[in-house]
């Protein structure tokens, strides 16, 4: 039974608190969308849980991620504002290395570029696209390989409406298998039931 | 780790990849030497070696400013940090290192018995310099990406990373230009600055990515 769960969080940006005593259990194949007005401290706090900031007070952990993912940076994908993709290599040599990169593989590269509709793009430099299906390629680079933890900053900036719907699709069927998602956003996302988060008020 | 060695390698001889910057400098300086110098030709076979290691050395530090600060800029070094936890952190960045070193340094290496003939150096001391060079570069690399790793979030780090490392990087110039005038100079010995030359690499693979790796995970903002 795989939970996700913060505890008492404070989080701080070069010295000063953004946040602080935020907490929240995630049961699998629950959403929690965490939303704010600008400078609330959104992407602070996706960044404290996915451990690439300290945490200032309190605690995050994952529990019963067995052997595969003991520990939330483990078993978290992390998509961020960049989208961690070279502009000179290929769409297909990017994803190819993430997958290889980050282990536990899921779908293969095409598969995954068929799921975010840029099936036949992959010989392309990804410098090429274009915002939206950079985005996209960003995407489907949560389904190359397996992580129960989709943690996501502002995922649909720059999706056109078709791209917002597949994606929310995407999220459904992630939380259906067991995932858990922890989404920043201002966007509806689509996703019944999500728990929320409201920061800054 | 093999697909990050690869990644990188590719990117380094894609355009933009920079790989032959460093050799481009490296020729540059080697070829203005003797102009400099003046045509003493036993002059410039006695300096030849402390030469090529010089340039070999400001040629190797050209590059490394970009090492993480790319890897930064488009989100790449987030899920680096983030996989840390899967592979070592610090073998991601010895990774990147040996993938940098092939991809931007080895050609330097590969360069230098032929810049050594401007030199007007004798084959056994072409020969010896290229040797250090190929064992004495590594360090140079491994003590580099500390030094990259702290100024990773500054835009214009490239200097700053040069005067941070260049002190670090002294010992393997002294012990690799001593190791190759050991070869051609009579009393001088080859095999124990060699030796010692070899042991700093050895040392520096695993000093200098860990704290490279320790730097990056405090780094992160």
């Amino acid at each position: 039974m795989m939970r996700l769960i913060a505890e008492n969080l404070g989080g701080e940006r070069g010295g000063e608190a953004v946040f602080s005593g935020i907490g929240f259990v995630i049961e699998k194949g629950e959403a929690l969308i965490v939303t704010g007005p600008n400078g609330s401290g959104k992407s602070t706090l996706l960044r404290v849980v996915a451990s690439l900031l300290p945490v200032a007070r309190g605690k995050v952990l994952v529990e019963g991620g067995g052997e595969a993912f003991p520990t939330v940076a483990s078993a978290s994908h992390y998509l961020g504002h960049l989208n961690a993709m070279k502009t000179a290599l290929s769409v297909e040599e990017n994803l190819g290395f993430w997958r290889a990169f980050q282990g536990e593989p899921a779908l293969s590269v095409e598969e995954a570029l068929e799921t975010v509709a840029l099936g036949g793009l992959g010989h392309l430099p990804f410098g090429y696209l274009s915002t939206g299906q950079r985005r996209r390629v960003s995407i489907a680079k949560l389904l190359v390989s397996r992580r129960p933890v989709w943690l996501l900053d502002e995922p649909t900036a720059g999706l056109d409406k078709a791209s917002e719907e597949r994606f929310a699709a995407l999220m459904r069927a992630h939380l259906r298998d067991g995932g858990i998602v922890v989404a920043a956003t201002h966007l509806p996302l689509g996703l019944e039931g999500a728990k929320v988060l409201g920061m800054g008020d | 780790m093999l697909a990050l060695f690869l990644r990188d390698i590719r990117l380094s001889i894609r355009a933009g990849g920079g790989a032959l910057v460093g050799v481009i400098f490296f020729l540059a300086v080697i070829v203005t030497i003797p102009f400099g110098v003046g045509p003493d030709l036993n002059l410039l076979s006695r300096i030849g070696p402390a030469i090529l290691w010089i340039a070999a050395l400001l040629a190797c530090l050209l590059g490394l400013d970009r090492l993480f600060q790319a890897d930064r800029e488009d989100g790449s070094l987030d899920l680096l940090v983030l996989n840390g936890d899967r592979h070592m952190l610090a073998l991601a960045v010895l990774t990147k290192c040996l993938a940098h070193w092939t991809g931007s340094v080895l050609p330097l290496v590969v360069a230098a018995p032929l810049l050594g003939l401007f030199m007007n150096m004798e084959p056994l001391g072409i020969g010896a310099t290229a040797l250090t060079l190929l064992i004495g570069t590594p360090a140079i690399t491994f003590i580099g990406a500390a030094g990259a790793a702290v100024a990773v979030a500054l835009p214009r780090g490239g200097l700053l990373i040069s005067v941070l490392v260049l002190p670090l990087t002294i010992p393997v110039l002294i012990f690799g230009v001593s190791a190759s005038y050991g070869a051609v100079a009579d009393p001088a010995p080859f095999l124990q600055p060699f030796l010692i030359l070899a042991a700093l690499t050895l040392f520096l693979a695993v000093v200098g990515p860990l704290a490279a790796a320790l730097a990056l995970r405090h780094g992160t903002d």
